[in-house]
């Protein structure tokens, strides 16, 4: 049967009515995951309607991490914004790091010196080798895998946070991008000891897919699950890996020519289905790619400067104007978008986030499936709820 | 049994004469008391709470996993459920939104129950202070027994925590003055769980564990 007007009754408040037919006109269980939720990857709740075990309705609830970033922003100095920018996607600060940074170069007309767009490059793509490393960890975690594949995403991305420490001070929270360059030099141990990490890598993700991609169980819960559409993911701005995997070639490496991408070969991996699988086999295609880039860039990287020596960092007043700023973060297309009406601090501080806009079709992807799927669904758009609400 | 060698550690408040009681446990007796048992347990098999708030979340899962092992403190098993967990890591921000469910849970969990404050947004509120949506702090409605600052703290900072914790576990009595909190029957386990208010979340603190300071212009 359908939804009678009575029934709909009971979800009011929710942003549409049902849309899936329930098999029979038992009472609806409504389930609250979250925010404290094993599966929920930091505190998200979902709304959940149940008719048996399958998933009528799905209701997110953000805002419990909300930390005011963006009102922060308005009242701080561009600089000091920076650190902040570390804490959105906790997961890849220097990616961050580098779209607001070029938000505010565009902004105040600033330009980079070619080292420093290297050593911009060989960080943000290490930064997307462990993020999509860590991503597949946790999505096998959700599949029931607990820890074994998680252990092994871990142990590589100690190695790329090792060389993140040494050369930035620290493990997580990076702070290390400035306008018009980077704040400190890479030394050539240094660049060493990334090409040691940087050849490791191919070993590690051949040894991850020999024991998860032809998984019975990987499979079996993976394939033809959340599957997204090509059009609805254009239509509600889904960007990354989900987008790619849906067979939609939009990469902002290729498309968009910021920072010096133009001068790598690499291929952009894409999915067919749309589903989990896909989104998880994308990653992994993905790490492959990385890979590449890297070890061109730590072949040709030059020698020169580091900073625009033009470039003021105290006392930084742009003039009135706005930017826009994206990258290409692991998680999709990253953005900052700014106003300035001369003074220190921005007029408007906007951030686009990539895993917030990638989170709303989750209903979409979660119709009709079951509750256990949901977890896994929920997985394979690998948010970071400091982005999310931020 | 395996504790001889650390029994110097362990009697931290037994009457028993060390040198008597190493000289015994070479005849292969082993002298103790139920105190000191009970701690040893205790403190060797804490069980954390699988909850993550924020970035600190992130280098939690880092502790446990294999580069810094977690495990060797007899602390890798992670609970999603309060009621089997005995220690809660703050690890995050705790915004006006998410502390209520945090003292919620707090109040599920068994005692006795034990709250790390992980980072400088649990300890204070942190970067986000300044904000309109962020609590300054979750001392201000559940005790916490360590404190460790860093934003993010490292994995070893975590270790530090978790072994200031054993030693406080070591030291608790069952009985007498000082005993924890627990052994109190007229004392209570459940904390007010603040409610959304007009302004800010109501109560604004607990009073029972947070004594507003006095600012001396």
């Amino acid at each position: 049967m359908s939804f009678t007007e009575t029934k709909a009754g009971k979800f009011e408040g929710w942003n549409r009515p049902p849309v899936i037919e329930t098999s029979d006109d038992g009472e609806l269980l409504e389930v609250s995951m979250g925010p404290h939720h094993p599966s929920t990857h930091g505190v998200f709740r979902m709304d959940v309607a149940l008719d048996g075990e399958r998933v009528v309705k799905l209701k997110p609830v953000f805002g419990y991490l909300h930390r005011n970033h963006e009102q922060i922003g308005q009242t701080a100095s561009y600089l000091q914004m920076m650190p902040y920018t570390d804490r959105l996607d906790y997961f890849c600060s220097l990616t961050n790091n580098w779209a607001y940074a070029l938000a505010v170069e565009k902004l105040a007309g600033q330009a980079v010196p070619e080292r420093a767009e290297y050593i911009r490059v060989i960080l943000a793509e290490l930064t997307r080798i462990q993020n999509h490393a860590a991503a597949v960890g946790f999505l096998a975690q959700d599949l029931g895998a607990s820890g074994t594949p998680l252990m092994y995403a871990f142990r590589e991305r100690e190695k790329i946070l090792d060389l993140f420490e040494s050369l930035t001070g620290s493990r997580m929270m990076c702070n290390y991008m400035r306008f018009g360059g980077c704040r400190v030099d890479v030394s050539e141990a240094w660049l060493n000891a990334a090409r040691k990490v940087v050849a490791g890598v191919p070993r590690f993700v051949d040894e991850l897919e020999a024991l998860l991609s032809s998984n019975e169980i990987l499979l079996a819960r993976c394939q033809g699950m959340g599957v997204l559409k090509p059009d609805l993911a254009v239509n509600a701005g889904v960007t990354g890996p989900m987008l790619r995997a849906t067979g939609v070639n939009y990469d902002l490496r290729k498309v968009d020519h910021y920072g010096i991408y133009d001068r790598f070969q690499f291929r952009v991996p894409l999915g067919e289905h749309g589903d989990v699988y896909d989104r998880y086999m994308v990653r992994i295609l993905e790490i492959h790619e990385s890979v590449k880039i890297l070890e061109q860039a730590l072949k040709e990287i030059p020698a020169g400067p580091i900073m625009d020596p033009k470039a003021k960092l105290r006392g930084f007043k742009p003039k009135p104007g706005e930017a826009y700023g994206r990258i290409e973060a692991p998680k999709g297309e990253l953005g900052f978008y700014l106003i300035s009406d001369g003074g220190t601090s921005p007029y408007r501080y906007r951030i686009r986030p990539p895993s917030l806009v990638n989170l709303t079709i989750l209903e979409d992807m979660c119709l009709g499936h079951n509750v256990a799927d949901v977890v896994v669904i929920f997985g394979s758009v690998d948010i970071v709820l400091g982005e999310v609400d931020r | 049994m395996g504790v001889g060698e650390g029994s110097a550690d362990l009697g931290l408040n037994s009457n028993i004469d060390q040198n008597l009681k190493i000289e015994m446990g070479k005849q292969g007796i082993f002298v103790t008391t139920i105190e000191e048992l009970y701690n040893w347990g205790r403190r060797s098999s804490v069980w954390p709470m699988q909850f993550g708030l924020a970035c600190c979340a992130i280098e939690m899962i880092a502790t446990t996993m294999a580069r810094y092992d977690l495990a060797r403190f007899g602390a890798e098993v992670f609970r999603p459920s309060p009621r089997q967990a005995d220690l809660m890591i703050v690890s995050g921000t705790v915004t006006k939104k998410m502390a209520p469910q945090v003292v919620r849970l707090y109040n599920q969990m068994a005692e006795p129950k034990y709250v790390i404050a992980m980072g400088a947004c649990a300890i204070s509120g942190g970067p986000f202070k300044q904000g309109y949506n962020v609590l300054k702090g979750i001392d201000r409605y559940i005790p916490v027994d360590v404190h460790i600052p860093g934003c993010p703290p490292r994995p070893e900072a975590l270790m530090e925590a978790f072994m200031t914790l054993q030693k406080k576990i070591d030291g608790q009595s069952l009985t007498g003055e000082d005993r924890p909190r627990y052994h109190d029957a007229e004392a209570t386990g459940e904390f007010p769980v603040p409610e959304p208010g007009e302004h800010d979340l109501e109560p604004s603190s607990n009073p029972l564990v947070w004594i507003t300071p006095v600012v001396i212009r």
